[in-house]
């Protein structure tokens, strides 16, 4: 898949003002390339999902916002990424109901479901990076 | 301030949410309404959402325990004006929000919560009744 990256901005996340800022900055992103509003409510609900789990996991880290464009459409694409502990069992980790913490375990299954790719790549005492991307329509 | 006003009227308990959630100012408004429902003895709960353009697993799970909280203590949790695109999110990210009663607007959800407590003062006395009917003779 040939992507080009047409805008872009990265944000640290440390607290959860933070996260209220990056939900902000995610929706006028996704407003400017005129995404409709259920697929604006999916992408930020996914991604609250995600900049918790670095909050909750590896206390700080890092999201990239970027306005992706391949030869037939237009999205968002946002990066998460931290230097916590990692993912012993991504497969695992992918199921409905998994959860070393005390959540419901819906977190990265649900994200996956709200969006229209994703990947996620960790490595154990070194971090994790979760890539998703939703389109405009 | 991490609060959210939650006013007392009548029997009942009422809050609007009028700011984005996160996670602090959730888990405020949930030990905060529990402590008003005991505080006032009271019967009802309505929570206004409206205004709430993001819910996720987290807050999803706080109206779930504010519902299971306040059942306990006999009072009725009914959340209203839940955003079309919200609930869509809701049940694709895997959180249908059973046990939790909802209503279209405020005033469908004060009717909704005044039938639930007239047909339980209804069945106390329906129970205090064949209590009577045990009675010896």
């Amino acid at each position: 898949m040939t992507m080009i990256s047409l805008n872009k901005e990265t944000l640290k996340i440390g607290t959860e003002q933070d996260v209220i800022l990056f939900r902000q900055r995610l929706k006028e992103y996704a407003t400017k390339i005129g995404m409709s509003l259920l697929n604006q409510t999916k992408l930020i609900t996914a991604s609250s999902e995600l900049v918790r789990n670095i909050l909750v996991y590896a206390k700080k880290g890092e999201v990239l916002i970027e306005v992706v464009s391949d030869r037939l459409q237009t999205g968002i694409r946002v990066t998460f990424k931290d230097q916590g502990p990692g993912i012993a069992d991504v497969q695992k980790a992918l199921q409905d109901g998994y959860s070393t913490g005390k959540s419901l375990g819906l977190g990265l299954p649900g994200a996956k479901r709200l969006v229209n790719f994703f990947d996620i790549q960790s490595t154990p005492g070194h971090g994790t990076t979760v890539t998703i991307i939703r389109w405009k329509r | 301030m991490d609060r959210i006003p939650i006013l007392k009227f009548g029997h009942f308990l009422l809050v609007t949410i009028q700011v984005d959630m996160y996670d602090r100012l959730a888990l405020n408004l949930e030990n905060d309404l529990v402590n008003a429902v005991s505080k006032h003895e009271a019967r009802g709960v309505l929570i206004d959402i409206s205004a709430v353009s993001i819910v996720d697993s987290f807050m999803g799970r706080i109206i779930g325990n504010i519902a299971t909280m306040s059942r306990i203590m006999d009072a009725e949790t009914v959340v209203v004006g839940m955003q079309p695109a919200v609930a869509i999110t809701l049940v694709e990210l895997g959180l249908p929000l059973a046990g939790v009663h909802t209503a279209l607007n405020v005033e469908k959800g004060m009717a909704l919560l005044q039938e639930k407590i007239g047909l339980n003062a209804h069945s106390d006395a329906a129970r205090a009744e064949e209590d009577d009917d045990d009675q010896p003779e």
